[in-house]
């Protein structure tokens, strides 16, 4: 059995403080997608209310952002920050901060979409009825309109944490040292000592992708077969 | 701005979106051959099967693509698979985007009513039959935006194979910064060349909605 394990090169996990050091990778990646995913959360949703406003300004500069956004894949998005903002600025920022930022302004957009697309799947009848009932208009929007939103939000903005955590393994192309860099560091150290290290270290950090993620998918989906 | 670094470098730049391309094309193709396969077995619950492919969806869905492709190209070569790079990213991007795909038609069949099913068994259809001449085109219909952002996605995640050393945009653009340093117009050749590729198919998914839409 042990030699199995050891064909595998998953005994190179076990050495040292070696599985500390990739737990500790698996900190800096949850740090940054939680920290990202709050401030999305927040400013997503004021964004979200901001873009019901019939405002042509507001409405186009929204519009350019989100599809700007949305369109560019998130690496060349951390590249601009990370590698366009010294040049242009001429101000340092680290490879964690860039993240944060570009995960944020990314969450930011998909989250006011969610939010502006479920405010505005609230049949009008509701404003209506609110109003026909003497509420005012942040009473409407506090007791009416943002229960009955955030049984759509709440499943897909949990979806969104997945997301963002899966994304968040980019940043090693930024020099950020996460769990795939922490197991590259690893993998490299031992070359000598086990061969197969590269097998079994990336399997593990796959493994452990889904031990993550997964629960938080399935949470999201049974709430949106709950709410529904 | 430097203009001439610009247009000396524009080649290279071509070279690698079409490599991008090339390989998302692929990959894409593939995926969606994967994702009708899935979604044939899950239609008609096949025993054992059905299984694996409930469990490779959800492994494909909650991993990122950086780690399946480390896997692919430098894990599995210790256990005697060796494969080359740009397979590599075909199989990757194949890899993850079936799971996507098999998703979308899954949610386009969901929509057809169970009547067409039943139907087309009364009319004499095979099972196949049935799936292929009846439910496939209804369904795809009603998942053709779904699959049209499924495409949008896959392109973009191809800016990761720079990982495994494809010299593809991101892998170009990097470099040349290392080089020359002259990151904004790297960068901003970097972001057109994005635009060029992604643009087109984003506006082919809102026309075609819109086209779905007044049908």
């Amino acid at each position: 059995m042990f030699s199995y394990v050891k064909d595998l090169g998953i005994d190179v996990l076990f050495k040292g403080h070696n599985f500390l050091r990739l737990m500790g990778g698996l900190l800096v990646t949850l740090k940054i997608s939680l920290i990202s995913i709050a401030i999305s959360v927040v400013l997503g949703l004021a964004f979200g209310i901001l873009m019901q406003k019939k405002n042509i300004a507001v409405r186009v500069v929204s519009r350019i952002y989100i599809d700007f956004i949305r369109i560019m894949p998130q690496l060349v998005l951390l590249f601009i920050v990370y590698f366009g903002s010294t040049r242009a600025f001429r101000i340092n920022l680290t490879g964690e901060l860039s993240a944060i930022i570009v995960f944020s302004l990314w969450g930011i957009a998909e989250m006011g979409e969610i939010v502006r697309g479920s405010l505005s799947s609230v049949s009008n009848h509701q404003y209506e009825s609110a109003e026909a009932l003497g509420l005012s208009r942040l009473q409407t929007f506090i007791y009416v309109i943002l229960p009955q939103s955030l049984r759509r939000i709440i499943p897909i903005s949990i979806n969104l944490i997945t997301r963002m955590i899966k994304t968040t393994s980019l940043v090693l192309m930024i020099g950020v040292v996460e769990m795939i860099k922490v197991a590259q560091q690893i993998i490299e150290a031992n070359r000598m000592l086990s061969k197969n290290a590269a097998f079994g270290v990336y399997l593990v950090v796959f493994i452990l992708y889904f031990l993550i993620c997964w629960p938080i998918s399935v949470l999201s989906m049974k709430l949106e077969k709950r709410w529904k | 701005m430097d203009y001439e670094f610009i247009i000396k470098f524009l080649p290279l730049y071509k070279e690698a979106a079409i490599l991008t391309l090339k390989i998302g094309i692929i990959g894409i193709i593939f995926a969606i051959i994967i994702g009708l396969a899935l979604t044939i077995i899950t239609f008609y619950q096949v025993p054992v099967l059905r299984n694996i492919t409930k469990f490779y969806i959800e492994l494909s869905r909650n991993t990122p693509l950086i780690i399946q492709l480390f896997f692919i190209y430098y894990g599995l070569p210790k256990v005697g698979i060796s494969i080359k790079a740009e397979m590599c990213a075909i199989l990757g991007l194949a890899f993850l985007g079936g799971s996507y795909m098999a998703e979308t038609f899954r949610s386009g069949i969901e929509a057809i009513d169970v009547i067409q099913k039943e139907s087309a068994y009364s009319l004499g259809f095979s099972k196949l039959q049935t799936i292929i001449y009846i439910i496939m085109p209804q369904a795809i219909r009603v998942s053709l935006h779904g699959i049209i952002a499924n495409i949008i996605f896959l392109l973009k995640e191809t800016s990761v194979f720079s990982a495994i050393s494809i010299m593809d945009l991101m892998f170009t653009a990097k470099d040349l910064i290392g080089i020359y340093y002259n990151t904004i117009e790297a960068l901003l050749m970097l972001v057109l060349f994005y635009l060029i590729i992604l643009l087109p198919v984003s506006i082919i998914g809102i026309l075609i909605e819109r086209k779905i839409k007044y049908v």
